[in-house]
């Protein structure tokens, strides 16, 4: 255990608490102690934590601000549940039917990250975050004016309304336009989603600490510096971004295999999911992979914890988001802090000791 | 008769360019709190949609509630903002001047969701129907096949006077002065002796000021007022303050009338569905060939 790098003490750390909270959640549901609203939060929870590590990958690690990462959601979303819906009836093993789903979410909303990103990343700071906030709106005004059904004669796709599919009477619509997708196989389950936190986790650990990580991160620090060492900007910037989204579009797919319905709603796919995204992050520490992890769980289960003072409870969350990123940055708050921390205190003793 | 119906198609875009004009002024004048705010604090303050909520409702209390008048209600509005400004401005964003950036969104986006809620609590999550608080009689024009609304003209005017009154105030008083000088370089203008954190208080106050305008306008046009009623706008607002170059007063003025007439018109030719996707592409368009804006400063990098 001595020989051990830090870094590689910390990754299994982050490992070992995802292991140790889904061997937890296993026992309390095995033996009936989880009420039916937790045991309905276990899979969104397996969502956002993998949407925060992704988001923490392009803010945290590539150093750019996106606002918009809602949108490869809803493309990896759409995208898997379209594919379910389409081989529903054919006979396909469910799991492997899924996992096929998982990955086309993953590999579509990677292509939407690169369409997106080759002109995005060109930007910088607000302009770039203000773009990718606009890409996730008309992802979601796409998706909801998309109509897709399915008969003998194979798939007709259309932006108008369902009847101009010009269907066969045999024919049955699968996109609704606004109405979304009904019906979703429900395969997703809290297992499947611990395994898939796990395999973005190694991922985003692994490119973090690869030579592909550590030119993001030069960029990330110094642009000039990087690009006159030989870095390809664009190249390494376009890959974080890619890999992110692709991460992105795989919590989508869970996502829509959760739900019976599936629809591009500001609520779920708008730049409020972006944002809450985003909050997740910036409170788990930017850059910080556990933070987000523990973060965006704690934060999935507050607003059900305060569910208790029904009203309030929004109102809550965002006394406690703004009490939090004072009590972060305040120089006030911090004096008061310094002066009266526990660890001073401590070591204040400490010291005296010495001195006698 | 093809002449007529060419005659009728050149007075219906005619109206929709003036409701989109109209439209455009209203995102102008919110456009201007997120620009001159950036401009100086270098934040993007994502409650000021929920502000305009607030002064939406102050005038819709004043009218309903306490019974007075249009132009006092409006006030009213504008006093309400002004003092919601200075307090969130003191009490969420004055202690991270020095914290990151990222941090100071984090807290605008709370604050954000803390005013919306509230007025949730307060004023429940049904619609309430707005009385205009504009009661000039519509105008025709070409034998009635142009209609102008009371409230387009008196929210072009507005917008008009309030941009002149700024430009104005900022070339010509102190603090206005002082205003330009901070946002320029913070450093340098307190070592020449500005009060930087006053200058920053006084902008947010002037933005606020002008959300509480904006509130009353947009609700007069849009007659329908909720907790949410802010936050399209405002996103809009913030788009049009970044078309035109944000940090730019002008800027905020092209951007915000150009993305009112471009939704506009596309919701009344393409597809009303497609309109805010339209409205971003076109927002995508400008930045790539100009990435700081129609009238945004090129920055030049240092290594």
């Amino acid at each position: 255990m001595k020989n051990m790098s830090k870094q590689l003490k910390s990754n299994l750390i982050t490992y070992g608490i995802v292991i140790v909270f889904y061997l937890l959640m296993m026992i309390l549901k095995g033996t009936g102690n989880l009420s039916s609203l937790y045991r309905g939060l276990l899979v969104p929870i397996c969502v956002y934590t993998i949407m925060a590590v992704s988001l923490n990958l392009t803010v945290g690690i590539l150093g750019e601000l996106s606002l918009g990462h809602a949108g490869f959601m809803c493309v990896g979303a759409f995208t898997s549940a379209l594919f379910s819906m389409l081989l529903r009836d054919s006979g396909m093993n469910s799991i492997v039917r899924f996992i096929i789903a998982i990955l086309l979410g993953a590999l579509v909303a990677a292509l939407a990250g690169v369409i997106i990103g080759i002109p995005v990343l060109r930007l910088k700071g607000d302009y770039l975050a203000i773009v990718t906030l606009a890409f996730g709106e008309i992802i979601k005004n796409v998706v909801n004016v998309l109509y897709v059904g399915r008969d003998s004669n194979g798939v007709h796709v259309s932006f108008k309304d369902a009847a101009s599919l010009n269907l066969l009477p045999d024919g049955e619509v699968i996109v609704k336009g606004p109405q979304g997708i009904t019906g979703t196989p429900n395969d997703s389950t809290f297992t499947i989603g611990i395994i898939m936190l796990i395999i973005v986790l190694f991922v985003v650990i692994n490119f973090v600490n690869s030579r592909s990580g550590r030119a993001v991160m030069a960029i990330r620090d110094n642009r000039i510096a990087a690009e006159s060492v030989g870095i390809n900007i664009s190249k390494f910037k376009l890959m974080a971004f890619a890999i992110s989204a692709s991460m992105a579009g795989a919590a989508g797919a869970l996502y829509a295999h959760n739900l019976a319905t599936l629809n591009a709603l500001p609520k779920n796919f708008g730049y409020n999911m972006s944002i809450m995204i985003l909050v997740y992050v910036v409170l788990g520490g930017i850059g910080n992979i556990r933070g987000s992890v523990i973060a965006a769980t704690i934060l999935t289960v507050l607003p059900e914890l305060l569910r208790g003072f029904s009203d309030y409870r929004m109102l809550i969350y965002s006394v406690v988001l703004i009490a939090l990123m004072l009590f972060n940055w305040s120089p006030k708050i911090l004096d008061f802090r310094s002066k009266y921390s526990v660890k001073n205190w401590i070591s204040k003793k400490r010291d005296n000791k010495e001195e006698v | 008769m093809t002449r007529i119906a060419g005659r009728e198609k050149v007075m219906s875009f005619l109206n929709y360019l003036i409701s989109g004009l109209s439209l455009g002024s209203v995102y102008a004048i919110i456009a201007l709190g997120y620009t001159m705010v950036y401009g100086i604090a270098k934040m993007l303050n994502f409650a000021h949609g929920d502000v305009i909520m607030v002064g939406g409702f102050a005038v819709y209390m004043s009218m309903n509630a306490l019974g007075l008048n249009p132009i006092l209600a409006v006030i009213v509005s504008i006093i309400v903002c002004t003092v919601l400004g200075i307090v969130i401005e003191k009490v969420a964003y004055k202690p991270l001047r020095k914290a990151t950036p990222l941090a100071v969104l984090i807290t605008a986006i709370g604050v954000s969701y803390f005013l919306q809620n509230l007025a949730l609590l307060i004023f429940g999550s049904d619609a309430k129907l707005f009385t205009s608080v504009v009661n000039i009689k519509a105008i025709s024009l070409a034998n009635g096949q142009i209609t102008i609304t009371g409230e387009t003209i008196v929210t072009i005017v507005v917008c008009i006077i309030i941009m002149v009154v700024l430009s104005l105030f900022i070339k010509k008083t102190k603090a206005g002065q002082a205003m330009l000088a901070v946002s320029e370089d913070k450093e340098a203008a307190e070592l020449m002796g500005i009060n930087v954190n006053k200058t920053i208080s006084l902008t947010f106050a002037i933005g606020s000021g002008l959300a509480g305008i904006a509130g009353a306008l947009l609700c007069s046009a849009y007659p329908t007022l909720t907790p949410y009623t802010g936050s399209m706008p405002g996103i809009k607002a913030f788009v049009a303050a970044v078309f035109g170059g944000i940090g730019s007063i002008p800027g905020a003025l092209i951007g915000g009338l150009l993305l009112g007439v471009i939704e506009n018109l596309s919701k009344a030719y393409i597809s009303s569905q497609m309109a805010d996707a339209i409205v971003f592409s076109v927002l995508i368009i400008v930045l790539l060939v100009k990435p700081t804006g129609l009238l945004g400063k090129k920055i030049s990098e240092k290594v």
